[in-house]
């Protein structure tokens, strides 16, 4: 069933102005944090120092008689979560114990931020301090301290503490019996530490809610029917009665799809009265939202002369924080899946620590993975002396490949990807002393799920569309272009707008590349039944059959001939709504299934300061399928931001605990994510291969441009200094140490 | 904390306030003078999204006192376009796709337009020193990168 | 009746069978009949799994056919950021 027609497009593939970007070179943007309301409080809250420790008591008395302190919540203040809830209101609110540095034991709620700070400082909480485990190897020890008894799943393997959690494996065919076909057999231990996504806009929220359990909150997220949902879940109100509003997001990559002050601010607003507006700090961000994972990954790969990979094996430790996670099975599916492999084996054990619960990060679990197997398969390369293109190109899943994962690849890219690799000036170019050229493929799932929007057609024949998933990288430009395009008129003729979850119905957050896809296609969808309606309603006036109605450059014109009926525009059709029906809209609300798979290939040229250890990206290239490109600017944005972020994650981001498990650079200032004079620019290549799952061949592209960047440069520096780096990030102290002791 | 009464002035207009001696600039412009889009990233001077020029110095406003705008002139992003009439640099980051989320775009916007004021006529190797003290996590600085050389251009070119 | 292939640590809660044939029209009815059949395999797809359907990943849309040739993958619930 493909939904994707070819055709010659208007209005896609044009660069046009986002809808949204006057209000955001001036200033009137509003983000989270950037609303009031009348007798609005400020929130704040406590946050355990410890990195494990049970909670003896809370005494809140000194705090609540401070003057201008208005509420003070501790977990006492919650009902019991719904279920399956359970750990997303611990990690908002500490029960019987602190699971991590950061971990919230109370709040308060005062007439100023002042004074809510001083409030926090009179909150007395005993402690008894437990111990604590923080690093991944560590963790899954026999013997290591327990972070939460009783978690483990059936079919983890013996030999491990009980923080190995979960225990997933993929794949076919019989390993062993590849590696003893192979050429080269090579056996790594890779390493990469936790990153985070960090945007620039800290969490931000302004809470009512009454004692009957009716509510607003005003929120930065990529998805405020989530958000609604698991406050609701979380603090026993029911989904209709608290109203969500999304405020321009300043940032998510997957940090924004879920809870952690919201809940806070809803109780603390209840408890007082008042509105309550809680804005967290850097340093909370840091500490206590949802880092990516740190990994501890085994891999073993076979390799021919001839460079076809005989067998291909990954074992992937995930650290997934306090609380038990799936992220290792989207390393065990991805790791391997750019190949078309007779044997391969994956397997994904989740691991939990005294660390914050991880949250997704743009392609959740594969960046990791693909940094080992990437990494694995350039050094097979460099042993039998193969050249990494060709032995990708040879070993490259097609269409009708059956993946690493199981399912049977549709159509799709990867090798147009690598194809182009080779005619790019980039891979051609030599390099200078001290310089390598890394290569790397990547690949992520996508997907749609569900989604709602309305499109409107106004009297005066513009269009109004409304939808519901948070803008992060030009969505309403997107979607607005495909309605114009679905009609034939121009792009200044509609306004898409984001609406909040008491005026559309449920829809998934923006995560899973999925926005442009989904929501593009239902906006196609209830376009194309306003469309159908207009034919009906021309029939009758027209006094033919609605088949005789088609719709040709944004006008309706009559197929009989002998009429002599001149086309309509929509402003006429709009004009005379109220005559042939009353209002022209539809609503389409659909599981949107059906989003196709995206790889990409990145080229990397790194300088290695053989003195400091100090690494330079020189050049950069990423190349993906992105199906058909909507608005060619967003599409080049989603690579270079993907790419940067995937450098900032190979060379410098890293969260650094103490012994005493406190993390210990929680600013932006040590916790360092890449500047402008980090970087060169980012040149990118796209490649269209459309999508059959959609009406113009669209995929999504947000997510897989930061899965291969972590091998490029890991490959890049390794070439650049003869010697293999395998733990990220590959920081001065670190690169220098591998040269020194080469 | 005791405060102090302070006139200012900020983006052309003459402004008096009474701010904590403890607060921020940034604090007054959002939370005293409801200019809210200047925005704070870090609060602690590393992520530049908080940029405003204090007497035509680029500064970041979570590192200035309230009360240091005592007699001075302030700019802030809400100043930059001429009523509906968007600074070149503005009208650029539109027409290049120079932003996604916007949140560190103000600052951006402000750090890009002190540097052309100093030096009309920058490499791109000086532009990315110049902003690498604002911190964007969408872009890949690519595009604010080239937005702003080619506003350079094209301001040079008017100036002609 | 549809081939269904069963994926890696999957397998173990289908008495170690790397697919299986079942009869079923639907996303729906391979939902319903796997527990029925396999009483192990209850729990995880009660927490959530993704089906890939001829080479498509399906969360949750029931009544997507499954025919006699179709490929089917059960795999964990796919996530994204």
């Amino acid at each position: 069933m493909s939904e994707y027609q070819a055709r010659e497009f208007k209005v896609l593939g044009q660069r046009l102005k986002r809808p949204d970007g006057f209000d955001k070179v001036t200033g009137r943007a509003r983000y989270g944090a950037d609303v009031e309301a009348a007798g609005m409080l400020h929130g704040r809250i406590l946050r355990s120092p410890h990195a494990h420790a049970r909670i003896v008591s809370i005494d809140t008395s000194a705090a609540e008689a401070l003057n201008g302190v208005k509420a003070v919540i501790t977990r006492a203040d919650f009902p019991q979560a719904a279920k399956g809830y359970e750990d997303i209101q611990d990690n908002c609110m500490a029960g019987e114990r602190a699971l991590y540095d950061g971990h919230a034991v109370a709040a308060v709620a005062a007439t100023s931020k002042r004074i809510a700070k001083q409030a926090l400082k009179l909150i007395k909480v005993e402690y008894e301090v437990l111990p604590h485990v923080t690093g991944v190897e560590q963790a899954i020890a026999p013997g290591a301290p327990i972070v939460q008894p009783g978690k483990v799943s059936k079919r983890v393997p013996e030999g491990f503490s009980d923080n190995v959690v979960r225990y997933t494996s993929f794949g076919h065919g019989d390993v062993e019996a590849g590696f003893a076909k192979a050429d080269a057999v090579i056996e790594r231990e890779y390493r990469t530490e936790a990153s985070h996504q960090g945007y620039i806009e800290p969490h931000a929220c302004l809470a009512t809610l009454d004692e009957d359990g009716r509510g607003d909150l005003w929120v930065c997220t990529q998805g405020h029917y989530f958000i609604r949902d698991m406050s609701c879940a979380v603090l026993g109100l029911e989904s209709a009665n608290l109203r969500v509003t999304a405020s321009e997001i300043g940032g998510g990559f997957g940090g924004k799809t879920t809870v952690f002050v919201e809940p806070v601010a809803l109780a603390l607003a209840k408890k007082s009265g008042h509105a309550v507006k809680l804005v967290m700090t850097r340093e909370e961000v840091l500490r206590a939202t949802g880092p990516t994972v740190s990994t501890y990954m085994q891999v073993k790969l076979g390799l021919n002369k001839d460079g076809i990979i005989t067998a291909a094996y990954a074992r992937l430790f995930y650290q997934a924080g306090a609380y038990k996670q799936g992220t290792a099975d989207f390393g065990a599916m991805p790791a391997f899946a750019p190949y078309e492999l007779e044997n391969v084996h994956t397997e994904g054990l989740d691991v939990i620590t005294n660390r914050p619960r991880t949250a997704s990060y743009r392609a959740p679990g594969a960046p990791t993975a693909c940094y080992a197997a990437e990494s694995a398969i350039d050094e097979a390369c460099l042993e039998l002396g193969l050249d990494p293109l060709e032995v990708r190109l040879k070993n490259a899943a097609k269409e009708g490949t059956k993946s690493s994962y199981g399912p049977t690849y549709q159509d799709h890219g990867l090798i147009q990807c690598l194809e182009a690799v080779k005619d790019t000036e980039h891979w051609n170019a030599p390099l200078a002393a001290n310089q390598g050229r890394g290569l790397a493929a990547g690949f992520w799932f996508n997907f749609g799920g569900e989604t709602s929007v309305s499109v409107f057609l106004n009297t005066d024949g513009s269009v109004t569309v409304t939808e519901a998933n948070p803008d992060i990288g030009g969505s309403r430009a997107s979607i607005s272009m495909m309605v114009a395009e679905e009609f034939g008129i121009n792009y200044e003729q509609v306004r898409t707008t984001v609406t909040d979850t008491g005026s559309m119905g449920q829809n998934e957050p923006t995560h899973g590349s999925r926005v442009t896809f989904a929501v593009g296609m239902a906006a196609i969808k209830a376009s194309r039944e306003i469309k159908a309606d207009i034919q009906q309603r021309l029939a009758k006036m027209w006094d033919v059959s609605a088949d005789q109605v088609i719709w040709q450059d944004g006008k309706a014109h009559c197929t009989d001939n002998s009429k002599g009926i001149e086309p309509m525009s929509l402003p006429e059709i709009g004009a005379i709504a109220n005559n042939t029906g009353g209002p022209i809209g539809a609503h389409h609300g659909a599981n949107m299934e059906g989003a196709g798979v995206a790889f990409g290939v990145h080229i990397c040229d790194t300088e290695v300061d053989p003195e400091t250890g100090f690494v330079s990206v020189k050049r950069y290239t990423a190349i993906q399928d992105a199906g058909k490109m909507i608005q060619p600017d967003y599409v080049e944005g989603q690579l270079q931001g993907g790419a940067v972020q995937g450098i900032g994650w190979a060379l410098n981001e890293e969260y650094v605990y103490g012994d005493d498990g406190r993390l210990q650079n929680p600013g932006f200032l040590d916790y360092r994510i890449p500047v402008a004079s980090d970087m060169p620019m980012i040149d990118t290549v796209i490649v269209e291969v459309p999508n059959p799952g959609h009406p113009f061949g669209v995929r999504g592209v947000g997510e897989t441009p930061i899965v291969p960047p972590l091998a490029a440069v890991g490959n890049a520096v390794s070439r650049a200094t003869n010697v293999r780096l395998r733990h990220l990030p590959m920081s001065p102290p670190r690169v220098l140490a591998a040269i020194q002791s080469a | 904390m005791s405060s102090t009464h302070v006139s200012t002035k900020i983006n052309g207009q003459a402004v008096e306030y009474v701010c904590p001696n403890d607060a921020s600039l940034l604090e007054v412009l959002r939370d005293q003078l409801g200019m809210t889009g200047t925005k704070e990233g870090c609060g602690s001077g590393d992520c530049g999204a908080c940029s405003v020029t204090v007497d035509g110095r680029l500064v970041c406003s979570c590192l200035v006192l309230g009360v240091e705008a005592q007699g001075r002139a302030v700019e802030t992003i809400e100043g930059m376009a001429n009523k509906n009439q968007l600074h070149k640099l503005q009208e650029k980051f539109l027409e290049k796709a120079a932003l996604q989320c916007g949140i560190c775009t103000p600052g951006v916007l402000i750090a890009a337009r002190s540097l052309l004021e100093k030096n009309p006529d920058p490499t791109e190797q000086e532009v990315r020193y110049w902003i690498a003290g604002n911190l964007c996590r969408c872009t890949g600085y690519d595009k604010i990168v080239r937005a702003i050389l080619e506003s350079a251009k094209e301001l040079r070119e008017e100036a002609a | 009746m549809a081939h269904i292939q069963i994926f890696g640590s999957l397998r173990d809660l289908f008495d170690g069978q790397a697919a299986i044939e079942m009869d079923v029209r639907n996303l729906r009815d391979l939902l319903t009949k796997l527990p029925q059949a396999y009483p192990d395999c209850a729990e995880e797809i009660e927490e959530g799994v993704s089906v890939s359907i001829d080479g498509k990943i399906i969360n949750d849309d029931w009544f997507r056919p499954i025919h006699a040739d179709s490929e089917v993958v059960v795999l964990p619930r796919i996530v994204g950021g």
